[in-house]
């Protein structure tokens, strides 16, 4: 167990004018779980390897308990990875492939056996211990990558998104129990995901990345209910909000053939930057679809998933489309009518160039949306 | 809508015709397989078949395929001293074919894991050694063997059979060294493994079907190696190949008992594929997906 820093960290590819990483900043305390989100390119995937030392520091440092071992081999960090695709050795038996990294510490082959067994216990796969790993399922093999990450007990795990391999469901099972293991254990875990849900549910903080830079690092629900600009906004979420860019007309902004009044913290934000326009941002929970008073719009798709939908919709008078999410099975058939209200309060905005937030600390809470 | 639900078996006549191509397709490819196969089998076939008929039915026209069978020409050729030949072919094969795994696993595995600069024009030269035509090479080659007295001897043939599978070997191996995923490496350094241990216990195990077929293929070029065996043996350090020569005479019949000796020449390498046939045919075509 222990503490992982990122010092203002840098990658560049030899070859390459990009940064992958730049000046990425992190600190994970001890025991914590924290997740490195982003989609594809993002830099979340090198960050991990930088810490696992398969790819070199350009600048900066990470320390493992305090350690710098920014210029350490993988095999001295004593951290444990799981790969994407698992990455067994297809000639070993599963007891074989959890062991290894003990044997190449060289603990004695009692002691050996027993942790394998107790960790194929822990994971229920002592059944599978003589298999090779070609003859295992997906979710097997995923478990036993899993054990020969917890078997070493090591400073930290490292994830490398892997539940990408697995089915919808077992995806669901396995991110479960990977969050009870690690609860268990205790141990400092750096998890990558391109999957915002599975970084809201697992994480204790999340880093959200975008080409190469962080974005903001925060536990889930400060990501959800404030973030620090449009990009984090859209990204965690799901459906993601709402983000549209319009105009602004004396202290507000004209939604389909409405004109909404931006609440005081945002209006004085705007105000301030002397703006003509901003993004606004609205969750699809925090759109109602009423039989009243509302912006007109047209059903273009409903999207039923059972609990709830989601229902998306263009507005009259243009091509903005929205996102509204409702409870239960919404039978709106595409093409009719609806009308949307918008809670002024429940707005983000965002610089129309910078996308960076412009009320602070103007949290958008659970609590307010439940409001009256 | 109502006269496709009507129709049905027009619907299942369109869905058996490509299935009745595709089967012709395959029977189709399977003649040509066979074919080939035949054609290619039917000289090692007779080469079986006229070693065990007299050397007058073996000269016969038309060839005689109804015959008395005798093992008379194999009585003949081994009394006529087989052993050291064969002796000296196993030799020079089996060591040169370790000496060549030796040097070509680190060679291919630096080449495929941890390429240095110009490591494109390291691999085209190993293949440009290939080009020169070893009859080119041959009076160099003799004149150097002669000056340091190296003449008929086995390690002259090992060193230069070495040379020969070398740069095959360097090529055959990288492309199967490029199949381990790089993950896997990965993995084996973060569980602690060194260098020796990536090799030994995670590469070497993943891309043994490609070595077995890279030794077989080395070693069934050096068994079957003439044009150095004949030019710079004799006596000592003679091979099979140079045996089998010893039959051809200007004079009497020789093509049965030259059939028995080519036929006992090429049950090491029949045997030797036989064992590694899983591994062969695994190892052959391990660097053709990817």
């Amino acid at each position: 167990m222990a503490e992982v820093i990122y010092r203002n960290v840098s990658c560049r590819y030899a070859g390459s004018d990009q940064w992958a990483v730049e000046d990425v900043s992190l600190e994970v305390p001890d025991g914590e779980f924290m997740v490195l989100v982003g989609p594809s390119g993002s830099g979340k995937t090198t960050a991990l390897r930088l810490l696992a030392g398969l790819e070199e520091v350009s600048d900066g440092r990470i320390e493992i308990d305090g350690r710098d071992v920014s210029g350490i081999d993988s095999r001295e960090r004593d951290i444990a990875m799981v790969f994407q695709n698992y990455a067994l050795y297809p000639n070993k038996t599963v007891a074989q492939n959890i062991g290894f990294s003990l044997k190449m510490h060289g603990v004695p082959r009692d002691e050996r056996d027993e942790r394998v067994r107790e960790v194929a216990q822990m994971l229920d796969i002592d059944e599978l211990l003589d298999r090779k790993p070609r003859q295992l399922s997906g979710g097997q093999r995923q478990r036993v990558a899993m054990g020969r990450a917890i078997v070493r007990r090591p400073k930290a795990f490292l994830m490398d998104e892997p539940l990408s391999n697995l089915d919808a469901k077992l995806r669901v099972q396995t991110r479960v129990q990977i969050a009870e293991l690690q609860r268990r254990l205790e141990t400092t875990t750096v998890y990558v995901t391109h999957d915002q849900g599975e970084a809201m549910t697992l994480g204790d903080r999340v880093a959200v990345l975008r080409d190469g830079t962080l974005q903001q690092y925060a536990p889930p629900r400060e990501l959800y209910e404030d973030p620090v600009n449009a990009f984090v906004a859209g990204f965690i979420g799901l459906p993601q909000m709402n983000l549209i860019r319009l105009p602004l007309e004396n202290g507000g902004v004209r939604l389909g053939d409405q004109m909404i009044t931006l609440p005081e913290g945002l209006k004085r934000a705007t105000g301030e930057r002397s703006a003509k326009e901003m993004i606004v941002g609205i969750r699809p929970e925090h759109v109602t679809i009423t039989d009243g008073e509302g912006i007109p719009g047209e059903v273009v798709l409903v999207e039923s998933l059972g609990a709830d939908s989601y229902i998306h919709a263009k507005l009259a008078g243009g091509d903005t489309q929205f996102v509204a999410r409702t409870e239960g099975y919404d039978d709106r058939r595409p093409g009719s009518n609806l009308r949307l209200r918008i809670d002024p309060d429940r707005i983000y905005g965002f610089d129309a160039e910078t996308e960076e937030r412009l009320q602070t600390g103007g949290r958008v809470t659970a609590a307010a949306a439940a409001g009256p | 809508m109502a006269t496709v639900a009507a129709n049905p078996r027009t619907q299942r006549a369109g869905r058996r015709h490509p299935r009745i191509r595709q089967r012709l397709t395959g029977v189709a490819w399977g003649t040509v397989a066979w074919f080939l196969t035949i054609i290619f089998f039917f000289p090692v076939f007779w080469m079986i078949l006229t070693s065990f008929k007299p050397e007058s039915a073996a000269y016969s026209n038309p060839p005689q395929f109804v015959f008395h069978p005798t093992l008379s020409e194999y009585k003949q050729v081994f009394s006529a001293g087989m052993g050291p030949f064969l002796a000296n072919s196993a030799i020079a094969t089996v060591v040169s074919v370790l000496l060549v795994l030796a040097l070509a696993t680190p060679a291919a595995y630096a080449l495929s894991m941890r390429p240095i600069a110009h490591w494109r024009d390291a691999l085209f030269f190993f293949i440009s050694t290939k080009m020169l035509p070893v009859v080119a090479a041959i009076v160099p080659i003799y004149l150097a063997v002669r000056d340091i007295g190296m003449l008929d001897s086995i390690p002259t043939l090992i060193v230069l059979y070495t040379a020969m599978n070398l740069p095959i070997a360097v090529w055959m191996m990288r492309s199967f060294f490029l199949e381990v995923p790089g993950e896997m490496l990965e993995a084996a350094r973060i569980d602690g493994a060194d260098l020796r241990h990536e090799l030994t216990e995670v590469v070497l195990p993943a891309v043994a079907p490609g070595l077995a077929a890279t030794a077989l293929i080395c070693a069934i070029f050096s068994w079957n190696e003439f044009f150095f065996a004949l030019n710079l043996t004799s006596i000592r350090a003679a091979t099979m190949p140079v045996f089998l020569v010893g039959f051809v005479t200007s004079e009497g019949l020789y093509w049965a008992k030259l059939a028995a000796a080519a036929t006992l020449a090429s049950v090491p390498v029949l045997i030797a594929g036989w064992i590694a046939q899983r591994q062969l045919v695994r190892g052959l075509s391990m660097g053709a997906i990817k």
